[in-house]
């Protein structure tokens, strides 16, 4: 049963890395890369206990780790061209 | 490991995996960048929270259970935060979303 999850997973990788690929603005980018980032996490859990071997589940929590602040980042990037703009206030936005 | 926790662990195994499937193939079919954040949203609710309920029943009252709750934590804490940047992001750069105009049929992007 690993074994299909993990095959699901690796179709959803592909699926994905097809969006990443093809995507017409750089959000459709970052939000492939960011999901390819969320998936990647579940495959390696799955892979841990294919495998047998539980340690991979601290690769996966590193892992979601530095997926969440490099897309939070790249999108401060792309949002106002400087990542160490300070932002705006919420009444700017509207 | 009796058969009904093995048996559920199956389902919700194999029900996570479709629907990681569902949101990936909604991500690469959907018309629009809006639509597509709504079909990624499966991947990071439906699909992660179903798998990693799969592994937990898996492992039992140990270690490896309350790291699968920590990866469940990271999970639904990041994700909504990362998907309302990016949102945020798209809007703040203009990219309008798609709608339907007054017969019903979508507008051109």
């Amino acid at each position: 049963m690993f074994a299909a999850a993990a095959l699901a997973l690796l179709v959803t990788l592909v699926l994905t890395l097809v969006r990443a690929a093809l995507g017409p603005t750089v959000f459709d980018r970052v939000q492939a890369a960011n999901t390819i980032g969320t998936v990647a996490m579940l495959l390696l859990a799955v892979l841990g206990f294919l495998d047998g071997r539980p340690e991979f589940l601290d690769l996966a929590i590193v892992y979601g780790l530095l997926n969440v602040i490099g897309t939070i980042a790249v999108l401060k990037y792309f949002r106002h061209g400087d990542l160490g703009d300070a932002g705006e206030s919420e009444e700017a936005v509207r | 490991m009796s058969l009904w926790i093995d048996g559920l662990s199956w389902v919700c195994l194999v029900a996570g995996g479709a629907f990681c499937v569902v949101g990936a193939t909604g991500m690469l079919r959907m018309p629009d960048f809006y639509t597509r954040m709504h079909a990624a949203s499966v991947i990071d609710t439906l699909g992660a929270g179903l798998l990693l309920l799969g592994l937990m029943l898996q492992a039992g009252w140990t270690l490896v259970a309350v790291k699968l709750l920590m990866i469940a934590a990271l999970i639904f804490i990041a994700s909504p935060t990362a998907t309302h940047a990016l949102a945020r992001a798209a809007m703040h750069r203009g990219l309008k979303p798609l709608l339907a105009d007054e017969e019903g049929r979508p507008s051109k992007p």
